[in-house]
């Protein structure tokens, strides 16, 4: 894995959701709009997994969702970064210990960046986006 | 040829290669800049391609479990070396198309297609149904705008040809000799009518918002573009930079190929420059008109839509136009203007 500092200049995302009350979609739709305007950090959202570099997983992962949570996870090219959009993905939120959750999104597959909130802010998914830069810059740093 | 000659003809082809690649990135990026202003944006930097590129070189590249793989690896080799092919016969600023004595404006059209061609065959390699889907579009959509590109192209060498220049259908004649100095005034309404037809051929061609539709994002995830990845999905999209400016060069070369030296006299080395950025200034014009301001303006059509929009509406555009031209050749003489 060679990373260099343009990758962080040219983030593609793709949006998983894994059984989320759909608030969470609609806060990540806001943080696209024109107001935030994210594509001028280079950040784009895309619609397949093959495309993409970061994966932001939304909602608590119910029972029919950790496969193909985890299939969409693989068929994402390396390297790639996870970020948990929600408290339902970081703690199961509303739905905390439902007979119906394989989740939280952690217990499934690795995460990088977790954004609380229910839903979060679109101030706060940015926040979380810088977080993802760090850790990369620190990534590189390290394979420097 | 001396191998002198042919060490000079392959460097050349190799400049124009990188020119190519470079230039089209650039104009991706002027198109994404300018489309993010319009929608009150700041956008991405005019270099956001080019970073876009050098993110997908460090990517992994996946091939599909159900995939072909020697024509899914093959596929985005042969749209990008089609691509930058086309480039070396249409003449760019004041430099005459390289290898122009070897092929014409129909041999452009056809090699146009490869690239169209090289997509279908990866989509259906890709072993995914997205990626099927996809390609079949892709299919429909040449087919569909096939017949008015034709219309404008022997249009336009046809009408150049009544006016008694010889090889209408070289580039170097029709660049030489603009179509609207020959016409009179039925005619240039006519040049125009074909002009505004290949303009609408061009995001069909680029598969731009609103004939996208083989890769709808929303629909098909990426249409047939679905399963790749890392490294070849960077070749497409260097293919797919390159058509943008192959297509602008087209449209430049065919109805608006004049260049600044034949105005102003200056040194060699300056016009050369001169006509370089005269040429990007044009292409940028161009696909501001064709491109960026059709994509932020409209919706994406249904495939049904678009071929009755290019079979029905813009055909029977083109074939007006066609006629007018006609009229102005049978008209020019009694008029005593045109030819
Ligand atoms: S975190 Fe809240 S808003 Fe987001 S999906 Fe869960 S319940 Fe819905």
């Amino acid at each position: 894995m060679k990373l260099n500092a343009l990758f962080n200049r040219s983030l593609w995302v793709y949006h998983f959701n894994s059984g989320s009350c759909n608030g969470c979609e609609i806060e990540i739709v806001a943080t696209l709009t024109p107001r935030y305007d994210p594509e001028r950090f280079g950040i784009r959202l895309v619609g397949s997994p093959r495309h993409a570099d970061v994966m932001l997983v939304t909602g608590p992962v119910v029972h029919r969702m950790k496969d193909r949570l985890l299939r969409v996870y693989q068929q994402i090219p390396d390297p790639k970064i996870v970020m948990c959009i929600g408290a339902c993905g970081i703690s199961g939120g509303v739905f905390y210990e439902s007979y119906n959750l394989d989740g939280p999104v952690d217990e499934v597959i690795p995460v990088d960046v977790y954004v609380p909130g229910c839903p979060p802010r679109p101030e706060a998914i940015i926040h979380g986006v810088v977080k993802a830069l760090e850790k990369l810059e620190r990534l590189q740093g390290v394979e420097a | 040829m001396t191998p002198a000659e042919i060490a000079l003809l392959a460097a050349w082809c190799a400049a124009l290669s990188l020119f190519a690649l470079a230039g089209g990135l650039l104009l991706s990026g002027i198109d994404r800049k300018l489309a993010a202003h319009m929608q009150a944006r700041i956008g991405p930097p005019i270099r956001q391609p080019f970073i876009d590129t050098v993110k997908l070189l460090q990517k992994d590249t996946v091939v599909p479990a159900n995939a072909i793989p020697w024509l899914f690896n093959a596929a985005p080799v042969v749209a990008l070396v089609s691509s930058v092919l086309v480039l070396f016969y249409i003449p760019v600023g004041s430099t005459m198309p390289v290898l122009g004595a070897y092929g014409d404006l129909v041999l452009v059209m056809y090699l146009l297609t490869v690239p169209a061609l090289a997509l279908v065959a990866g989509g259906f390699a890709s072993g995914s149904p997205y990626a099927t889907v996809g390609a079949q579009r892709e299919m429909v959509t040449m087919i569909a705008y096939e017949f008015p590109l034709a219309i404008v192209v022997i249009g336009v060498a046809w009408r150049l040809g009544a006016a008694g220049i010889s090889h209408p259908f070289a580039l170097q004649s029709i660049a030489a000799n603009p179509v609207w100095s020959v016409t009179g005034p039925l005619g240039l309404a006519g040049v125009f009518i074909l002009l505004v037809v290949l303009a609408a051929i061009t995001p069909a061609e680029l598969s731009r918002i609103p004939f996208d539709t083989q890769e709808a994002e929303t629909e098909l995830a990426g249409g047939l573009l679905v399963e790749y990845s890392g490294r070849n999905l960077a070749m497409f999209s260097l293919a797919q930079a390159a058509k943008t400016l192959v297509l602008a060069a087209i449209i430049v070369a065919v109805f608006f190929p004049w260049t600044l030296s034949s105005f102003l006299a200056m040194p060699p080395v300056v016009a050369l420059a001169a006509d370089l950025l005269f040429f990007l200034l044009k292409a940028v014009l161009v696909l501001f008109f064709a491109v960026t301001l059709v994509r932020v303006a409209m919706a994406r059509f249904r495939i049904n839509e678009l071929v009755s929009f290019y079979w029905v509406y813009l055909s029977v555009i083109g074939l007006a136009g066609l006629l007018l031209l006609m009229a102005d050749v049978i008209a020019g003489p009694l008029a005593g203007v045109g030819i």
